[in-house]
Parts: structure tokens; sequence; C-alpha cells
């Protein structure tokens, strides 16, 4: 077992002009932590996943893992194990041959080959399978001996590139806790990729959010979630997303609809623009009577969760409509073209960033948890 | 895939046929009696047309010369087993050592132009190199010249590296035919197998050499058995190569070349000459035989992920 290091690591893809699909990449994971590598399409999180697998050629900077340089290291010599998206088991060979491939190449004896192959199948669920060709199982079972093959080698890191992403919801969800739950056991260094945020916000200990190729903040789930340090982790982390408009900024604090929402000294004092760029997640409004102030919305559409239920709306806010997505009490939601009074649960739960940078204004007092 | 090859030839059976499909009553795809009868009716010609040949060197490699050619053919007339026997016996020329010949020549030629295609189609494939693509496109040229216009450089070729006249220069000239078209075949097969496979094999300890001998050869084990297939026909029944790169001498004759002993100026030695040519058959049909399990599912193995 081991940590892994990424050091200003970059890949560049030759063109006019040279794609940056990792650029200067600064990551730290330590031994045993599952870290999750998030972000859209295009970021870069699983160029910088297969960087370190040693299928992506790292053009500058360094990547260590157990405090080797292993950057120009072939694959075979990493101790890494992967497992990919779609599963890439060998068609040819039996659920048992796919999962002691990697031993047998190493001449292990048969033995303990079969030893650790059938451990790992009664881990997994797949005894019954283990002389069955991948072609006559389901897709959860190939998920499966896709993470057997990966358990068998005891490697210092497993590297997984949205492993979960060909499976259907309520499966996902599932093998999503069991990953979880084996990577516990076992201990070992995880480093896993997906585009979806929840998978990342439940399943690591910390994620990395990645777009264009550039780390965005990496923290625990909790801290990206009550910290985004940009707009751009703001709206990506969270479902639905938070509301994020930029609005005129005056001594009193930042306008909204009918809604002067006070800010704190620190941040207005040492913002010198005429715009802020507010955040505010959905459970942070809440829908209230006639006669407090509010922003007056427009229902367009309530979706009903059961327990909650998500108003989406629009706001008039300096004569552009706005929507704005509210969490509310599932059994009393609005009736959709009707308007509501919204207004903040508390003048604390608000992000405030930078309107042209993005980067996150920090107010004095921490938001409370 | 077999299942899927039978549905798909039923359907388009009665358009293959004389008649177009009768417009569709109660259950899909079934034929009426008339469409069944008609299409059989044609398949059956056609089948008849095609084996008919076949059948007739075979009758008349049991008949001595004198009755190979009758006013009224008949399917026996005097016949016997001593063509065979007399072929075998080597008196119509050294038989068995043609047959030694075209075996180790086929046998060569198919073994080498899998070996050189294949590691040229996986490259070709998956690595990104200088004039990868220049390569296939020069592969495509080569095929286009006919062969009457190669035999004299390839004469000089041979010549000046000392193989003219030896098996080992027959066999290099036949891989110049079947390399380019064994590799483009091999390429397609190649392309269609996902490039996890070999990304997990490097994960798992492979040598890039290893993805190509543990996962990819057998993986494209049906693309192999039908360029093989192809690549050993071509050098089993080529003729103007053998006869202007082989020596002279008889025992080292092709069967292609050496079946020319039976046709001479002013006659033609009908019985041997059939008795000979289903001697030579057997071999091919054999390897057909062995193969003709993949020429289905290889034709269509591109399309379908292993």
């Amino acid at each position: 077992m081991a940590g892994v290091s990424y050091v200003k690591a970059s890949r560049v893809y030759p063109g006019n002009p040279p794609v940056r699909a990792v650029d200067q990449l600064d990551l730290e994971v330590n031994d045993g932590e599952f870290l999750v590598l998030v972000g859209p399409s295009g970021s870069g999180k699983s160029t910088a996943l297969r960087m370190l697998a040693g299928l992506e050629d790292v053009d500058e900077g360094a990547i260590h893992i157990g405090g080797n340089d292993v950057t120009h290291t072939p694959p075979k010599g990493r101790d890494i194990a992967m497992v990919f998206q779609s599963y890439a088991l060998y068609p040819h060979m039996t659920v048992g041959e796919n999962m002691g491939f990697a031993l047998k190449l190493r001449r292990v004896p048969k033995e303990t080959i079969k030893a650790k192959v059938a451990e790992a199948a009664k881990m997994l669920d797949l005894t019954p399978y283990l002389d069955r060709k991948p072609k006559a199982l389901s897709g959860g079972q190939r998920q499966r001996v896709a993470m057997g093959r990966a358990i068998v080698r005891e490697p210092a890191v497993f590297l997984m590139d949205e492993p979960l992403s060909n499976l259907d919801a309520k499966l996902r969800v599932e093998t999503r806790a069991n990953i979880a739950a084996l990577q516990a056991r076992l201990g070992t260094t995880t480093i896993y990729v997906t585009h979806d945020q929840v998978e990342a916000q439940t399943m690591g200990h910390r994620v990395a959010v990645l777009k264009d190729g550039l780390l965005q903040q990496c923290d625990t789930p909790r801290n990206l979630y009550e910290r985004p340090a940009n707009s751009f982790v703001a709206g990506f982390i969270g479902s639905p997303a938070m509301n994020l408009k930029t609005v005129a900024l005056t001594s009193e604090g930042a306008v909204l609809d009918g809604l002067t929402v006070p800010l704190p000294r620190s941040v207005v004092a040492g913002h010198d623009a005429k715009t802020i760029t507010f955040g505010v997640r959905p459970e942070s409004l809440r829908l209230t009577g006639g006669d407090e102030v509010g922003m007056k919305l427009t229902v367009d559409l309530v979706e009903e969760l059961g327990a909650d239920a998500y108003v989406y709306g629009s706001v008039d806010i300096g004569g552009t409509a706005e929507r704005f997505i509210v969490r509310t009490d599932g059994r009393t939601p609005p009736s959709i073209g009707s308007t509501v009074n919204v207004t903040l649960r508390d003048d604390n739960e608000v992000h405030l960033f930078h309107p042209e940078s993005g980067a996150r204004l920090e107010t004095t007092k921490a938001p409370t948890a | 895939m077999d299942v899927t090859s039978l549905q798909t030839s039923g359907r388009a059976g009665p358009s293959g046929g004389r008649r177009p499909a009768p417009p569709r009553s109660g259950h899909r795809g079934r034929r009426s009696p008339a469409a069944s009868f008609g299409l059989h009716a044609a398949l059956v010609v056609a089948s008849l047309i095609a084996v008919f040949p076949v059948f007739w060197v075979l009758v008349t490699s049991f008949k001595p010369d004198s009755r190979a050619i009758e006013a009224s053919p008949s399917l026996i007339n005097e016949s016997s087993l001593d063509n065979y026997a007399r072929i075998l016996a080597g008196e119509k020329g050294d038989f068995l050592a043609w047959f030694g010949n075209s075996l180790l020549i086929a046998g060569l030629t198919t073994v080498l132009a899998v070996m050189l295609a294949a590691s040229t189609g996986y490259a070709v494939s998956r690595f990104n190199f200088p004039g990868g693509r220049g390569l296939l496109f020069f592969f495509l040229v080569v095929q286009m010249f006919p062969f009457a216009v190669l035999i004299v450089p390839l004469y000089n070729l041979l010549l000046s590296l000392g193989l003219q006249g030896s098996a080992g220069g027959l066999v290099l000239v036949y891989c110049t035919t079947a390399v380019p078209f064994c590799t483009y075949m091999l390429k397609g097969y190649f392309d269609g197998i996902p490039r996890e496979i070999d990304e997990a094999g490097r994960m798992d300890g492979l040598s890039p050499f290893g993805v190509f001998w543990r996962l990819m050869l057998p993986l494209a084990r049906p693309g192999l058995a039908v360029t093989g297939f192809y690549a050993f026909i071509t050098a089993w029944g080529e003729v103007a190569f053998a006869s202007a790169f082989l020596s002279a001498a008889d025992q080292s004759k092709t069967l292609a070349v050496g079946l020319q002993v039976f046709v001479q100026q002013n006659r033609t030695e009908w019985g041997h000459l059939a008795a000979a040519s289903i001697l030579v058959a057997i071999p091919a049909a054999v390897v057909f035989y062995l193969v003709q399990r993949f020429l289905v599912s290889g034709l269509a193995a591109g399309s379908v992920k292993g």
C-alpha cells in the first residue's frame, strides 16, 4: 500500500494550439485514502488517472507512488490495478482465469492463485460463475469480475475509471455502497474517476474537482459542499445545483428582487466591483407568507420527490428573468403558475464569488454547518 | 452468431431467389408453399450447376483415357482405380514429391504470411507511427499489378538474392501477394477489439508484445483462420509463379505445375489429369473444413464485439 502524488504533472496533446488535457496537477493522495476525481466531460479526470496508470505519457512534472518516481515506468512496474468503464474482461478466458491472469504472469504458484481467486470470488459473490466466460454474465456480474481482477492482485493502488456508468440506476447505487465498503475493508489507496457528483460525494474521503485540466479544489465532501472554492465548484457539487446569480452590489448588500441580502463588511469593503456572484443552495431558501420581505418567484415546475419538493421558478432581477430552485416541504408544494414569496433561511448561508474570476470571497464567519 | 446468420440467410432467401417474397400473411417470415418450392428449386439447380463439373472430374478420374471422352457419356465405363495407382506409384512423374513440395510451400506461406500480417495489422491498428497510413495504401497499390508484369522483376530479385529455383524463394513471392491482403483483413479485425483489452493487459503486467501474443492473437483466431485459409489457397493452386521460379527438375515441381505433364502437345491424359486433380483438391478441402466454421463468423466478426 502506498500514497500517490502528482507533482505539477501535465499531459499536453500536440496541436495548434496544444491542448493541455491535464495542466500542472498537484495532488497528494494519502495511503489508504479513497480519492474521487470528478468533473464534466473533457475536464481531464480520466487523463489524470491514465497518467497514473502509465497508459498516458506525463509530458511535464512527475508522479510518485509510494515515494518512488514512476513518471516513466511502464504500467507493469507500478504495482497498480485498474477497473475500466467497459470492464475490458478477456473474452477468451473464464472468470477465474480473468481474475488470476495477473498472478499467472507473475509466475505465482497455481495453488496460491486458485486460493486467492476463490477468496476474491467469495467476497464478490462470484463463486458459482468462476468457470463461465464473461459473455455469459450479466452487466453487474461483469463489473464484479473487473473488481475481482483488481482485488486478487493486492496492488498498492486501485484505479477506477467510471466503473459504474454501464450499470442501471438501482444496481449503481447498490454497487456504489459495495465498492466503498470493500475499499474500507481492504484499506487500499483508491483513485476513482466519475462525472457523477453524487457518486463523488458519497464515496470519496476527499473529492478533487477538475475543469479544463485544472484542479479546482480538493477537499472532503462536506467542505466542498459548504465552502466551494469558486463558482464552478459551487455549481457542480450539489443536486439540484446551487442558485448562482450575478447581482448588483450596493452599500446595503446584494440586491435581489425585493430582497437585499446584507453582506459581511469584510467582503463588501475588499470588493471594488459593482456586481457580485451570489450563490444560495435550494435548501437555504424557503417559501414565506405574503407579509414577509422576499423575492417574487413565478413557479414553472415542481419536482415532487416525496419528503421534499423542488420548486423551479423565475424571479425578475434587474429586468431579466433568473431561474431559482427552492427546496420545500413535499406535502404542500405550490401549484404551477402561481407566484410565491421566497426568502433566505439564514443570511449566513450564502456563498459569494468574484463576478469575473469566480473565486470565493471569504466571509469572516464561517457558515454554520 | 450462428443463429443470427441462419436467420439472415433465411430472410435473404426470397429476394435472392427468382421470385419476390409474397405479401406477408399470418406469421412473420413464413413463406407460402409455392414460394418455398420455387426457392428450393432455384437453390437445387444452382447447387447442381456448381457441383457438376467437380462431379464429372471425379467420374472421369476412374475411367481410362480412351473412355474419358465418349459420344454418349456414361457414369461408369471400364472404371477402376488404375489411374490413381499409376499416379501414386510415380509412373507419370514424381507425384508424391510434387505433393510434398506443394504442402511445404503452401504451409510455409500460410505460417509466414499470417505471422507477418498479424503483427503488421496489429501495429497499424494500434500504434501511431510515421507512414502508418501510407503503408496500407502502398499495400493496396501493390495488389493492383497483374501477376504477369511481376514475373520478370521478381525473377531478377530472386536471382540476386540467390533464391531462384528454391522453395523458400517461392514462399517469399507468395507472401508478397498474401501479406498485403491478410494485413488489411487483420487490421480490420484488430480494430474491432476494444483498446481497453490491450490496456487491461498492460495493467496486468504484459509487455506490448505480450498483449499481442497472449490477448490479441487468441481473440483474433477467427480472423487468423480466414487469412490463413486465403494464404494457403493462394499458394496451393498457383501455376505461373511456380513454373517460373522453381527449377525444372521433376522432383522440385509443385502439384499445379506437375499436372501439366498430363497435357501434352497432341494428347491429353484426361483420366490421369482428373485423378491427380481429385488428389490435389483433398488437402484444400481439408483446410477448408478446418476453418469453415470461422469463415461465417470471421466475415461478420468485425461488427460484433468479441
